[in-house]
């Protein structure tokens, strides 16, 4: 398992060399959107509109962020479970997108389109919202704003920990439960 | 009588939101310290060794441990001695609410499910209210955080399946779940009431300590006997693999329908807020 140094915005040489496992330290800018927010942007791109960022090589986090308190940036700022985006993860790919980040299990046509799309989906730890935000260095909404928590932000960070849970070649990190010493099988 | 001015209760209520979104409770602490011990991967360690680290962040900095402050539920028993003034009891738990996830800076997580119109202070609370003996009031506080929520389920069971069948479901759910609960994660079994009982009493029982016994023997056994399973999957934290795919597992019996065998499995996340207070 390798560990990379990455910056924004990815390119399919950046995304192609990685494998599950592999340890990325990301620097640049990312996105966050979640539920509301990713339906909003596929309302806007079947509208015929412009996004309110860039897709081509970019990175999506699955986040909604507790209110920053006086003298940070952003509050905690853990990742969210990613399946509820599944619905919307291939088409985004296919415009652009090179990495969402979340935790949990994507569905089949989401790991076939990083196939299709050299893109990628990162874990980051569940739960450690607070030790995260320590690497966002700055966050402004950008748009949806009247979502709250759910807003589109356009966060700078700098080494944001993550971990190659899908690649580009169909590999995969989760375990797979053992059903079979759990004896239930 | 005992009177209880509803200014303290929100004021109570208020301190137990933000200080259970900032401090990881000592038991959990505890069981993640054993587990990083008895943990081989590498990447279970490293998931671990950031779980401790956020709770010292967090701890330092009064930031939540996790973004997602949860829905605010309550438990709350209400001494038959006991008299509320200044209001109503359900409005001043709300109102606390309101008060510590403004205070605390905890995300307002509660909506309105079709329009997912953010209600923008964190209520509606959910508030389950009980009547006791005695001239006290108890509130515990549970956040509920939405990932772990979604992947709970409730079903009734054929009498005939019993503890086979009960075993498998839940074992099976652990194994649906996957990653996405924020494993390790804490199981609340509910078995037996009725359809929304079963479901009410698995969450209840995630208000127990990690580190208690049930006081019934055989119950006990059932929630080790659940755990070492469940812990045999393999998926462990965050569903990198592992030992440790469940900090404990809680189960609270009672009785049923005789054409029935209702049962609930609640999923909490690995920090497993939660706190009470005694007015």
């Amino acid at each position: 398992m390798a560990e990379y140094k990455l910056n924004t915005p990815l390119t399919d040489q950046d995304i192609a060399q990685l494998k599950a496992g592999d340890v990325v330290f990301l620097t640049g800018t990312i996105y966050s959107a979640r539920d509301a927010a990713h339906k909003k942007l596929v309302d806007l791109l079947d509208a015929g509109k412009e996004l309110p960022f860039d897709l081509k090589g970019a990175a999506i986090y699955y986040v909604g962020p507790s209110p920053a308190p006086p003298g940070r940036p952003i509050g905690a700022a853990g990742p969210t479970t990613s399946y509820r985006m599944d619905s919307y993860a291939p088409r985004l790919y296919s415009l652009g997108l090179k990495a969402t980040i979340g935790k949990g299990k994507r569905d089949a046509p989401t790991r076939q389109a990083m196939q299709d799309y050299t893109a990628v989906y990162f874990g980051a730890t569940g739960g450690a919202g607070a030790l995260l935000s320590n690497s966002i260095v700055e966050s402004n909404v950008i748009a949806f704003d009247e979502l709250g928590p759910e807003a589109i932000r356009e966060m700078k960070v700098e080494d944001f920990p993550l971990l190659v849970i899908n690649d580009s070649h169909g590999g995969e990190l989760y375990a797979v439960p053992d059903r079979k010493a759990a004896g239930i099988e | 009588m005992r009177t209880i001015q509803t200014s303290d209760i929100v004021d109570a209520v208020a301190k137990m939101c933000v200080s259970s979104n900032t401090e990881l409770p000592a038991d959990v602490r505890a069981r993640l310290e054993s587990a990083m011990a008895e943990e081989t991967s590498p990447s279970a360690k490293e998931v671990i060794r950031q779980l401790l680290e956020n709770a010292d962040l967090a701890f330092d900095t009064k930031l939540p441990l996790c973004q997602d402050c949860g829905l605010a539920v309550y438990f709350v028993e209400v001494g038959d001695e006991v008299r509320i003034e200044g209001g109503n009891l359900r409005d001043a738990i709300n109102e606390g609410t309101r008060k510590g996830y403004a205070d605390g800076y905890l995300r307002k997580s509660a909506c309105d499910p079709l329009s997912r119109a953010n209600t923008g202070d964190g209520t509606p609370a959910v508030i389950h209210f009980d009547f006791v003996p005695g001239d006290k009031l108890k509130i515990s506080y549970m956040a509920k955080g939405g990932g772990a929520e979604n992947m709970s389920r409730v079903t009734m069971l054929a009498p005939a399946q019993g503890w086979e069948g009960i075993k498998k479901f839940v074992i099976n759910r652990v194994a649906e779940a996957g990653p996405n609960p924020c494993p390790p994660t804490v199981i609340g079994v509910g078995i037996g009431g009725t359809f929304e009982h079963a479901a009410k009493i698995a969450k209840r029982g995630l208000l127990r300590k990690l580190d208690d016994t049930h006081p019934d023997p055989e119950i006990a056994a059932k929630e080790k006997e659940l755990e070492d399973a469940i812990n045999a999957l393999g998926i462990g934290p965050m569903g990198l693999g592992g030992k440790t795919t469940v900090l404990g597992v809680k189960i609270t019996m009672e009785p049923c329908h005789l054409a029935s065998l209702p049962l609930a499995v609640n999923v909490q996340c690995h920090s497993q807020r939660h706190e009470e207070v005694v007015l």
